[in-house]
């Protein structure tokens, strides 16, 4: 087996195929984490989706994530089982978002309903006045690089992954992955999980595949006491997800780190590459969350990270095989979800290559769901 | 007297003044920053890690390294190097994050 | 070609914002010649400092209330210094000095720069302005290796000694021992005597016989020898030792330090065992040569060229021009290379953004000199890579983050992390307050590297969340590259 990409999507498919006593090699152009993993803030949310497939996906991967943070112990991988916390700015905000928790509900989410009088509780430095929220324990968090880190040394430690950093393919066809460091790889099958370079990666093997990046900015406070508790966002991030739209929509997600510092993350810009700063982007971002935490207002943004997150015309990610080449099987397309969707996608992978009863339906994530013309 | 650094440039200050040091009175020339201050008076280290709690102070002298992060009349993290002395300034030892009024 | 107001078609920027021909980013002496030899010659500049007087780290002064009547003292060139102020002075009309302005971005395009600044005390107040175009003269900050204690009270940055000297009159110690690699040393070593210290021995890691092979290029810049020997005849007159292939490989104390222990090297600065010995001393002095300060440039999309060092410094081409249009960089930012070829650099990008195009030769022939010179001891003092040998496990190698050596080493071997970046994302090494301005460097080369890396900083200096959030104004028309992606 080849799986392309060392970010958090290809060490957790490199660690189910080893698990299943495959072979494993893993490619990357740069080094590990190198692509939208190291630029994320390590979301494991359910609360963002909306019922359907990704969030069958979202349910599973999150009870694949507890088992991995028991397995590996929560320090490896920083988990944090600390639950997020939607909440509305007016009266119409909670009555949708009450709505669409009442939805996830039916879809195995947990969601309790917290009124504008009880948000304090969870959360002492809220700003007043808001709403009302709704409480998602399931929410957790990992630290994206040190997570993926741990699961490809997991993997190596099998005797069975190895890993080939700095390594560009540069062909790919039935059987055979060529590289410009390593020659010629023979194998069977290739999973190609190269997040916002997936698209490329597809062309190569002359599969299509719209991959798309789209521009996220988080930014990172001085390090604090613990101040927010959850990962907490307002109520139009949710509508964000789903946007199809070109134009900048952003609502800060805001939590805390073990390591101190407060993350403010979730700009959405389709731009292309362009990895130049956007202050009005950065500044939005901050606006935001110095709505929901007024005592952020003084505090200082240490630094701004950039990141790419590959998505796909529908916004659902691509898993399984190319339909006119069984042996080349996607994994990529996330969106700004990859670090939670990860185990769930590498089972579904693993489960699909063995030929075996998956455990969700794929068919949503068909990678041959888009059109020739579509490229 | 041993010949010091004003003496070099034959400098004749204006008033020196107190400020305040951990509760202590440590005397300033005006024009110095807390940190010339703080190291004329002998004080090296004003600031405990986060993590290790260990001393720290000036290190670049010119305000890359925040390593000289202190507290400043109740404002944390201001840089030591860059910040000027004030007449009846209160200068604490920064501790962590320096953030205990969010705790 | 009239200047450059006229030079550069203008946008309708509004009448929000302050406009001006060009920003100058730094006061030193690059930014201070940049400045006065294109306002001399019609282009209005404003010269931005984030000090609260023009000067930058070499002619950093005492505070006016400190009244000192001989500053010089402290200083070499202190006469040219005084000519570029002069200038300033006559052409006061068309410069705006921005003392006391951090910048911490500057974002757009040929014709239309947003540079922003924080300014006031603790910098909490905000200031923007429009240039139609920028030049870069940020200078550089002294790169710092790691060694056991180095992160005790007492052990001080040479330039940051030497800073603290210039600017507040004060000494981190009575026995100070200087250590670690550059011409800067000597300089700072002659200092401290100069204002009381004793130096017990300035302890250079590089071989000084290495200057020997480069005596043509010596030879071509006298200044520098007589600054050198200057130098060298104050530390002989206060029988201050100089020890060449030595270092400080360790520091000791528990409050603070109090004795270092230094060792032989080895060409590859490896330290030769059994050679070390202790001397009592109450501050230590280090540094191992400059590094640039880029962010600014790099978030441009500047390109950048390795010096024999493994610093990185901007690409610029003869009329000091970087490889992005309307962006000219002077001086340190350029590969460091001490004062005088600041000042010549910033002299020809000041007259080239003027639009004065035939420079005068003997500009030109200096800077080439000077170039070579400056090439020559980034050569000489490059870091061996045997330096990582007398780091011990426990050695704090990101001093905002305390992560050590250990867990520096771990995340390269064990987790596969070939690179400065992947290290930090897995060990937090240059996430801190300083944005890896000191670790860079040492991490970058215990993860093999010969260079000293060039990490990005999206924001040059921490801000406000509440005055970042009150950026959300419309951006110059070229703001934000175009979608390269069809």
């Amino acid at each position: 087996m080849v799986v392309i990409g060392a970010g958090m999507i290809g060490a957790a498919c490199a660690d189910a195929l080893a698990r299943r006593g495959m072979r494993v090699a893993v490619l990357d152009r740069g080094p590990v984490v190198g692509g939208t993993t190291g630029a994320g803030e390590g979301n494991l949310l359910v609360s963002d989706k909306g019922p359907g497939p990704e969030l069958e996906l979202a349910v599973e991967s999150l009870r694949l994530w507890r088992e991995l943070a028991e397995d590996l112990g929560p320090r490896a991988l920083e988990y944090e089982p600390k639950g997020g916390l939607v909440v509305a700015r007016d009266r119409q905000a909670f009555t949708e978002l009450q709505a669409s928790a009442r939805l996830q509900c039916l879809s195995g989410v947990t969601t309790v309903e917290v009124p504008a009088d009880a948000l304090g509780e969870l959360e002492p430095h809220l700003a007043p006045g808001l709403a009302g929220g709704v409480h998602y324990p399931q929410d957790a968090q990992v630290q994206p690089a040190l997570a993926a880190a741990a699961l490809l040394r997991r993997a190596r430690d099998t005797g069975r992954v190895h890993l080939l950093a700095a390594t560009t393919v540069t062909g790919l066809s039935e059987g055979r992955v060529e590289t410009d460091a390593h020659g010629t790889l023979l194998c069977a099958s290739v999973v190609n999980a190269a997040g916002t370079w997936s698209g490329e990666i597809a062309a190569l093997a002359g599969a299509t595949l719209p991959v798309l990046p789209r521009r996220g900015f988080v930014l990172v406070t001085e390090p604090l006491p613990p101040l927010v508790r959850h990962k907490v966002y307002a109520a139009d991030y949710v509508a964000d997800v789903a946007s199809g739209s070109a134009d900048l929509q952003s609502s800060a997600v805001v939590e805390g780190t073990a390591a101190g510092p407060v993350l403010i993350g979730a700009s959405r810009e389709r731009v292309g590459f362009d990895r130049g700063l956007s202050v009005p982007v950065l500044a939005r971002l901050a606006a935001q969350a110095a709505e929901l935490f007024p005592a952020l207002r003084e505090v200082r943004v240490l630094r701004a990270y950039r990141g790419f997150r590959p998505y796909l015309p529908d916004h659902l990610p691509a898993i399984g095989p190319d339909p006119e080449r069984p042996w080349l099987f996607q994994a990529c397309g996330h969106e700004g979800a990859g670090i939670g969707l990860a185990p769930a996608t590498a089972r579904l992978v693993a489960q699909l290559l063995d030929g075996e009863q998956p455990f969700m339906d794929p068919a949503p994530f068909g990678p041959g769901r888009f059109g020739k013309e579509q490229a | 007297m041993r010949r010091g650094p004003l003496d070099l440039v034959r400098a004749r200050p204006e008033t020196p003044f107190e400020f305040s040091f951990d509760g202590e009175p440590v005397t300033a020339l005006p024009g110095q920053t807390v940190a010339a201050a703080l190291w004329q008076a002998g004080h090296l280290a004003w600031r405990r890690t986060r993590l290790g709690d260990r001393p720290r102070g000036a290190f670049c002298g010119m305000g890359a390294c925040y390593d000289c992060l202190v507290e400043l009349d109740g404002t944390p993290n201001v840089r030591a190097c860059l910040a000027p002395v004030r007449p009846g300034a209160l200068v604490r030892t920064q501790r962590g994050d320096g953030h205990g009024e969010l705790r | 070609m009239a200047n450059s107001a006229d030079a550069v078609d203008g946008h309708d920027l509004g009448d929000r914002h302050e406009r001006y021909d060009l920003a100058v980013v730094g006061a030193g002496p690059a930014g201070l010649a940049a400045a006065a030899a294109a306002a001399e010659h019609g282009v209005r500049v404003a010269l931005l400092d984030s000090a609260p007087w023009p000067g930058g780290q070499f002619y950093r002064q005492p505070a006016a209330e400190l009244r000192a009547s001989r500053p010089q003292a402290l200083h070499h060139h202190w006469p040219a210094f005084q000519r570029l102020l002069a200038r300033l002075d006559v052409a006061r009309e068309r410069v705006t000095l921005l003392a006391d302005h951090h910048v911490w971005s500057v974002t757009g395009g040929s014709g239309a720069f947003a540079v922003r600044a924080l300014t006031g005390p603790d910098q909490r107040q905000a200031r923007q302005l429009t240039a139609r175009q920028v030049l870069f003269a940020t200078g550089a900050h002294e790169r710092q290796l790691p060694f056991p204690g180095w992160t005790l009270p007492g052990v001080v940055g040479a330039g940051g000694a030497q800073a603290m000297l210039k600017a507040g009159l004060v000494l981190p110690g009575r026995h100070v021992v200087v250590a670690g690699s550059g011409p800067l040393l000597l300089a700072v070593a002659s200092c401290l005597v100069t204002a009381g210290a004793t130096v017990p021995l300035v302890a250079e890691a590089a071989d000084y016989l290495g200057y020997a092979r480069g005596a043509r290029v010596l030879a071509a810049n006298p200044g520098k020898l007589v600054e050198g020997a200057q130098h060298g005849a104050t530390l002989l007159r206060h029988g201050v030792r100089l020890r060449p292939r030595t270092a400080v490989v360790a520091a000791h104390g528990t409050d603070r330090v109090e004795a270092v222990t230094l060792g032989r090297l080895d060409a590859a600065w490896r330290p030769v065992p059994g050679s070390e010995w202790r001397v009592p001393c109450d501050a230590v002095a280090v540094g191992h040569g400059l590094v640039p300060q880029l962010e600014l440039p790099l978030e441009l999309g500047c390109r950048t060229r390795r010096l024999p060092d493994g610093s990185a410094a901007l690409v610029v081409d003869a009329a000091q021009r970087t490889s992005v249009p309307g962006v000219w960089a002077a001086g340190e930012s350029t590969g460091v290379g001490g004062v005088q070829l600041a000042v010549t650099e910033g002299e020809l990008a000041g007259l080239a953004v003027a639009g004065q195009t035939a420079a005068p030769r003997e500009l030109l022939r200096r800077r080439a000199r000077q170039r070579a010179f400056a090439e020559l001891m980034a050569a000489r003092h490059a870091p061996g890579g045997g330096w990582t040998q007398w780091l011990d496990d426990a050695t704090e190698v990101c001093r905002c983050e305390e992560v050590t050596a250990r867990q520096v080493r771990d995340a390269v071997s064990e987790l596969g992390a070939p690179d400065q970046r992947t290290v930090k994302l897995l060990t937090r090494a240059g996430m801190g307050w300083c944005q890896a301005r000191m670790c860079g460097p040492a991490v970058a080369r215990l993860c093999g590297a010969h260079d000293d890396g060039a990490p990005t900083r999206p924001l040059s200096t921490p801000v406000p969340l509440g005055l970042l959030a009150e950026c959300d104004t419309p951006a110059p028309p070229s703001e934000g590259a175009p979608d390269d992606h069809p």
